[in-house]
């Protein structure tokens, strides 16, 4: 046994207790949670209770500290522990480091479970009558359930042979077989962690999974409910009391979910905030299904239809968070991601099935033997009711869910058993994706745009139980007329140009405009017409004006995005462009080259690649590009962006956009390929001649003057006082195709001897310099031309044009859907405003101000 | 109408969305070989970068052409060729997922998966490759 030197064993051990030790208390608050929830007697109820209320609280407590726990040895970088060296790393700013626990597996469970604590105590601490009688325990039965499974995940305890979980404080030594951990003094090499993921070094990858998560573990409260409402035998009563829940919930996971987008967007080089990839996919799937369930609360509140929908959605929501888990955390999906999956173990594939099946298996049962119980109402809704319109809502929103469910999920039917056989009689290999992915995805949802448009329109016109004829006519005929007229004008002015899939889509991306934009006019209008502006009930229609406006603005921004840097738009299609092998022009030629300080054309834009620089860490480069647009040769814009590239310690590249943001559009570019750091070595010469002020010289390509000589300039190069001795000379070359460049070479002789300031002219592939002075009033110039020194980036760059309204519809219906938690969850209303007035002014300055 | 008649008309439409979209030619995923058998058919290739071969990559010609040798597990070889920039990290990878179709004599590739090694943290392997260079360079 060898004595380790410097190892810091406290921390991992405080850990592993308190993982136990929540497990356990989990355990017992399921089981007295449980034992309450049955007990007929108010005094044995009582008592346990209150016993299931302490252990609840224990294991929350633990839960905390553990999380602390893992952030002291990541922040105090000891990495003798396997999870600060896996995720954290010297360089990493401080703000990144509660990034680095959610990168991993377990660090990520973790967040899980402290926001099932803290919906948890929440719950317990309600002070309704109806709260403690009857849901506080059937509820936290099932809260506490999911704890116990994902302490379990973070256990790391064998099992036989089989390891349960994945601790986070387990030991490097213990994790990798290498020869320098039979060195005490291991640690003393072990300088440094591997570090975040560059990709996820961005400020959205600190805000955003915690909100997703927040949003992830909300859903297990509708759930939860719904097994309330069984286990009580209370069949309808639970609508009530979950609406502001499951409303909550929605608001959370959806803007999670867009959080995730403009991270996306703003990190990730695919170029957008949606690519239909199985990330994606797995989080919209379980909102779209709690958009659905919420609908058919509401339904149920108001009229008694659609109870057993609801039971349906709810139990269904929470199942297909389990199921995303799943595909996304398991690697199943393999080689169809962008996203970096992690190959975990086998254990931890069949925990996550596992728990799939846990939760998922016995709640369907449960539902399936008391459906006959749930009450329903035999007399169909009439169509002309509001309910029945909010249905079939619900039942698109229900169905789309499904659609990309399944399409996700191709991959994983090639690995089940029995449908992997049947795919590799009819396919001769494992099933996947076809040639143009997204438009699967777009050429279905747009249908489910259209008809969400017009349900969201025109439902809240309708009355419960039915409507009078004449009251439709007039309301909607009015919405109607304003926009149609509107986004007529806004065809003529403002046409979409998408022809990739043909005219029928754009006929289907015109008519989803309209219903969207339609959508927009006929809940804003809505207000005044029938709220008689009463805001604080506005609630659903802000929320429905959010979303169609988020659609509205999604339409925009996809199809008449444009590629500015496709060669063909400039029109310099050279010909050694085309393809050697099938001599034809092809798609996508979607990047263009720019060579160091030579303006390019880009759309309406003039493109100079100014010079690069390094940032704080290390291997990340940032290129500067001006971008400026002339009218009449007055300069109407002019901006730099800065996308950057980083090369990884293990020599991985990633490369970040930037994007200029205007209210009307976004100039969005990245780098998409750039030479290494080490450059071609140079083996041309410098040429030295003699040349004085008003002399003209030649070069290969041109010819140059010296302007003058300048003693000790000061200008925005150069600053020296006139007690220096410093000389510059400014020269103008002329090149042969009448370009004119300057170049200002210096001279300088100070205490520690002369210093030369050489200057390059990278677009001439020249360096000037300033070699020294000779007799006559003529100075020594050194001339260097190079063949193999020309600096270039090469770069996709695209418009968005309106993309903002995506973010500002967010907001809306973010703000929209928290006023109805407020009314339907009773809030104060000096309460409510704070809680408006901060989380509102916080998704403003992320979404549209933080850039 | 009815509730359930409409029920079933949008079950109706549900469904043949359903057929429409999975008569979409689905792709697979295959070896050279099996690639070379059906040309001109969209497919998923799972291979590995030739290094015996040179990479040709010119971006100040032309930005938008990238060609390479691939190599499968079984050995077979083809030319790619790939109309946008060079992944960064091509040389590095460990494998790749090309997606395109077979045409005669290379594979006209629509994009480019990589598999590197580093964005597998939870792979032993690469840990104990990683831990063995960083105490190596001490």
């Amino acid at each position: 046994m060898i004595k380790f030197e410097g190892e810091h064993l406290l921390p991992g051990q405080i850990g592993h207790f308190f993982v136990i030790l929540a497990l356990i208390a989990s355990l017992i608050s399921l089981i007295s949670f449980f034992q309450a929830s049955r007990s007929n007697q108010i005094e044995d109820k009582k008592s346990w209770l209150n016993f299931a209320r302490i252990s609840f609280g224990i294991q929350a407590i633990s839960i905390l500290i553990i999380f602390s726990t893992i952030f002291y040895i990541c922040y105090n970088h000891y990495y003798e522990y396997m999870y600060a060296y896996k995720h954290a790393s010297k360089e990493l700013e401080t703000k990144f480091l509660l990034a680095c626990i959610w990168e991993g597996q377990e660090g990520s469970f973790l967040l899980w479970s402290i926001w099932h604590a803290i919906l948890g105590l929440t719950i317990l601490s309600i002070k309704k009558e109806e709260y403690k009688v009857t849901w506080q325990a059937p509820v936290l039965t099932i809260i506490s359930m999911a704890q116990f499974c994902l302490m379990l995940m973070i256990l790391g305890i064998y099992f036989f042979d089989v390891r349960i979980g994945n601790s986070p404080f387990t030991l490097t030594r213990n994790e990798i077989p290498a020869p320098i951990f039979s060195q005490p003094n291991y640690l003393t090499f072990l300088k440094d962690g591997m570090g975040l993921n560059v990709l996820l070094r961005n400020y959205w990858m600190v805000i955003h999974p915690p909100i997703l998560f927040l949003g992830f573990a909300s859903t297990l409260v509708p759930f939860a409910f719904a097994y309330a409402g069984i286990q009580t035998q209370k069949f309808g009563d639970w609508i009530k009391p979950v609406l502001p829940w499951a409303l909550f919930s929605a608001c959370v996971l959806g803007v999670g979910i867009m959080m995730g987008g403009k991270w996306a967007y703003e990190s990730l080089s695919f170029g957008g905030y949606w690519a239909w990839d199985p990330v994606e996919n797995a989080s919209l799937v379980p909102w779209l299904i709690l958009i659905a369930g919420l609908h058919t609360m509401l339904i149920y509140n108001a009229t008694g239809h659609s109870l057993r929908a609801s039971y349906l959605f709810a139990i269904l929501t929470f199942i297909f968070i389990l199921y995303s888990t799943f595909l996304t955390r398991t690697g199943v999906l393999g080689d169809t991601s962008v996203h970096a999956f992690t190959e975990a173990g086998k254990a931890i594939n069949i925990m996550i099935g596992l728990f799939v099946l846990v939760f998922a298996i016995p709640m369907l049962t449960l539902f399936l033997i008391n459906y006959k119980k749930i009450p329903t109402i035999i007399k169909e809704e009439e169509t002309n009711s509001r309910e029945f319109w909010m249905f079939m809502g619900s039942l698109i929103l229900f169905i789309s869910s499904l659609f990309i469910i399944i399409i996700t999920s191709i991959p994983v039917y090639s690995k089940t058993p029995f449908l992997k056989d049947l795919i590799f009689k009819i396919h001769n290999g494992p099933l996947a994706m076809p040639e143009d992915a997204e438009f699967i995805y777009n050429k279905v949802m747009i249908m489910v745009a259209i008809f969400l448009g017009l349900v969201t329109a025109v439902t809240q016109y309708l009355k419960y139980k039915s409507t009078p004829l004449q009251y439709v006519k007039s309301n909607i005929l009015k919405t109607i007329v304003v926009a149609g007229v509107l986004t007529t004008l806004i065809f003529i002015f403002y046409p979409f140009t998408f022809q990739k899939h043909g005219i029928g889509f754009l006929i289907a991306i015109y008519i989803a405009f309209f219903f969207s934009f339609y959508s927009v006019i006929a809940n804003a209008m809505y207000i005044p017409l029938v709220l008689k502006n009463n805001f604080k009930s506005a609630g659903a229609s802000l929320s429905h004006i959010g979303f169609s406006l988020m659609i509205a603005g999604m339409l925009i921004s996809s199809s008449n995005k444009q590629v500015i840097s496709d060669s063909k738009v400039n029109g310099i299609n050279l010909p050694m462009s085309k393809d050697p092998m099938t001599k034809k022009q092809e798609d996508p030629t979607e990047n263009l080259t720019l060579i160091r300080q030579v303006p390019t054309r880009m759309g309406e834009y003039e493109v100079t690649y100014l010079n690069d620089s390094s940032g704080h860490e290390k291997g990340r480069h940032f290129y500067h590009l001006q971008f400026l647009r002339k009218e009449d040769s007055l300069t109407r814009e002019k901006f730099v962006l800065s996308p950057d590239v980083y090369q990884m310690k293990d020599n991985n590249m990633s490369s970040n956009p930037d994007i200029k943001t205007y209210l009307t559009r976004d100039i969005f570019t990245y780098i998409s390929f750039a030479i290494n750091e080490e450059r071609n070595t140079d083996t041309a010469q410098f040429k030295t001649i003699e040349i004085g002020e008003g002399d003209t010289g030649y070069y290969r390509n041109g010819y140059y003057i010296l302007n003058k000589v300048e003693k000790n300039p000061s200008d925005c190069k150069f600053a020296y006082n006139p007690k220096s001795i410093a000389l510059m000379a400014d020269i103008t070359f002329y090149s042969k195709d009448s370009m004119r460049y300057k170049a200002t070479p210096l001279i300088e002789a100070d205490s520690f001897g002369i210093n030369n300031y050489d200057d390059t002219l990278f677009a001439q592939n020249l360096f000037v310099k300033f070699a020294g002075v000779s007799d006559n009033h003529k100075i020594k110039l050194g001339i260097k031309e190079s063949d193999s020194l020309i600096d270039f980036v090469t770069v996709k760059a695209y418009v968005f044009p309106y993309i903002i309204l995506v973010w500002i519809g967010l907001i809306i219906m973010a703000f929209g859907i928290l006023l109805s938690v407020i009314k339907r969850a009773k809030i104060n209303n000096n309460l409510a405003a704070i809680i408006l007035t901060f989380i509102t002014a916080g998704l403003i300055y992320m979404f549209i101000f933080a850039n | 109408m009815k509730k359930t008649n409409i029920i079933i008309l949008i079950g109706i439409a549900a469904l043949i969305v359903g057929l429409l979209v999975f008569s979409v030619d689905f792709s697979t995923y295959d070896t050279i070989g099996s690639a070379k058998n059906k040309k001109g058919k969209f497919v998923h290739l799972i291979a590995k970068l030739d290094k015996s071969q040179p990479i040709t990559y010119d971006p100040i010609n032309n930005p938008n052409y990238l060609s390479f040798y691939a190599i499968d597990s079984l050995g077979e070889k083809t030319k790619v060729v790939y109309h946008n920039s060079k992944p960064g990290d091509l040389e590095k990878s460990e494998r790749i997922v090309l997606k395109g179709k077979m045409e005669n004599d290379y594979f006209d590739c629509k994009d480019i998966l990589l598999k590197c090694p580093s964005k597998y943290k939870d792979d032993k392997k690469v840990l104990e490759k990683n831990m063995k260079d960083q105490t190596a360079s001490n």
